[in-house]
């Protein structure tokens, strides 16, 4: 019961943050700085984490493939399928979940807490859209922008762990990387990462929104939002990925 | 004027609000007092429709309030100012920004305009020269003047202040309590405050409604409160040794 009560205030919360803007230029504002805030900000963590798991992943499937019947060039092509087709959308948005996610839940929880949100609905603004639509519109427009990123740079670790290494030449890897390419799979990862974008700024802003009590409460809030979205998002990736790909 | 009839409120079972009915006068800084738990800031709140009451009516000038629909509700939410207890600031807005915060999203005013409006409602409250500075970076005491200055930057008809005294020394909660009387006098505002401050109350009260126990207790004015009767009242005004040693003396 508790469970579906919840679910009817996510879909109230959202019919709230979709109302029509007051002023439009000061929401053009939020919008900048979510963009600044939730996307500029974490290009640094996946690029770094990417570049590591572009790596791994490279020398994981070079290790496995030890076999002469396997074409080496397999190296490459697992490494840019991999990462495309779920690291870059699904491991970046868990990722994403837990740093942007537990920001978000914070930010709203304390505004709460500290009687921010009540000073915006007195002034008469719609405090559910004015704090949480930037959020997400920020998230739909920059997330895709992190995702290709990621692709990027997680396929040149790869290479750059190739040529460390030297567990496979570098002309076998780039012919992998080219090999049996599917523009598609670029359309099924942005699908994705939209999706994921969604669900990581609405979950996280619900239960950041809903927050009562003191700092236990928003910490805990805060939890919750990065659990949550995780859970929705592996949810979403089993039926996205049937749904794309069958 | 703003006026509450027979206002109810419950939190599961427990009662917070019973039958509550009140007038507050325009042009005049009305007290609620009452001990803390009494009910209120639940008064407060329903007042403003931050509650919704289980029982009862919120008439603002004769309109009634808690029956308007959501967008009328936004239209006199814009002529209420409001101090929270906590001073309720944005955190990631300077004192400037703060203050023009109302104004960015209700007015259509170019930016110079509205920048000299937020510098005169800063000048107002004693603090022109904190605009650039962070809500952390300033006192609890200038927090709550930045709180007024951005309740009455849309030259609001009600304001309402929640315990605006609270975690002050006693000097600065009397210049706050004047600020608060100017302004009113000022502007011919209806000003509602909660407070269980006896110096607010001696100070400004120009009229005083007391709620024991989610009850309307008493109501009068400051003078009439020394000399009142009401047992539970004068447990309340008289707590303190200082005010029982003056009651004995007098």
């Amino acid at each position: 019961m508790n469970i579906l009560s919840q679910i009817g205030s996510y879909f109230i919360l959202l019919s709230k943050v979709f109302a029509k803007p007051e002023k439009k230029s000061v929401y053009y504002k939020q919008i900048v700085k979510e963009i600044q805030s939730l996307g500029i900000n974490s290009i640094g963590i996946v690029i770094i984490i990417s570049a590591f798991m572009g790596a791994v992943i490279t020398l994981q499937t070079a290790y496995n493939t030890e076999n002469p019947l396997l074409p080496k060039y397999l190296i490459g092509l697992g490494c840019r399928d991999s990462m495309m087709l779920e690291f870059s959308s699904t491991m970046i948005a868990l990722i994403l979940a837990g740093k942007v996610g537990s920001n978000i839940a914070s930010e709203l929880g304390t505004m709460r807490v500290s009687e921010q949100i009540d000073a915006l609905e007195i002034m008469g603004v719609n405090s559910a859209s004015y704090l949480i639509l930037p959020k997400i519109i920020a998230a739909l427009f920059f997330n895709p922008i992190l995702t290709a990123i990621s692709i990027i740079v997680g396929v040149t670790g790869g290479w750059i762990a190739v040529i460390a290494t030297g567990v496979v030449s570098s002309e076998y890897f780039i012919i992998g990387i080219q090999y049996a390419f599917i523009p598609y799979y670029i359309t099924y990862a942005m699908v994705k990462t939209v999706f994921f974008a969604f669900i990581i700024t609405s979950v996280s802003s619900f239960h950041g929104y809903f927050a009562s009590g003191g700092s236990i409460e928003v910490g805990r809030a805060s939890t919750k939002a990065v659990v949550y979205s995780s859970i929705v998002i592996l949810i979403f990736n089993v039926i996205l990925t049937q749904l794309l790909l069958s | 004027m703003i006026e509450a009839i027979n206002i109810s409120k419950s939190f599961g079972k427990l009662k917070v609000l019973d039958d509550v009915s009140v007038k507050f006068d325009p042009g005049k800084t009305n007290l609620v007092i009452g001990q803390s738990g009494s009910g209120k800031t639940v008064l407060l709140k329903s007042l403003i429709g931050l509650i919704d009451p289980d029982q009862g009516k919120i008439l603002y000038d004769d309109i009634v309030f808690s029956d308007l629909a959501f967008k009328e509700k936004k239209k006199i939410r814009q002529k209420v100012g409001m101090m929270f207890q906590g001073g309720a600031l944005f955190d990631s807005a300077t004192v400037i920004e703060n203050v023009m915060y109302p104004l960015d999203m209700f007015t259509t005013d170019s930016y110079d305009e509205k920048l000299d409006r937020a510098h005169f409602c800063l000048e107002r409250v004693n603090i022109e020269n904190a605009g650039h500075l962070f809500p952390a970076e300033i006192s609890g005491g200038m927090q709550k003047r930045v709180a007024l200055a951005r309740a009455i930057a849309l030259n609001p008809k009600y304001l309402f202040c929640d315990e605006p005294n609270s975690g002050l020394d006693p000097k600065t909660a009397i210049l706050i309590d004047a600020l608060i009387q100017e302004i009113t006098r000022e502007f011919n505002i209806t000003t509602v405050v909660n407070t269980h401050d006896m110096n607010s109350v001696m100070e400004i009260g120009e009229k005083v409604v007391f709620i024991f126990k989610g009850k309307k207790c008493w109501e009068g004015t400051r003078n009439e409160i020394l000399d009142s009767d009401n047992h539970d009242l004068n447990d309340f005004v008289f707590a303190n040794s200082l005010a029982k040693h003056i009651k004995n003396k007098t």
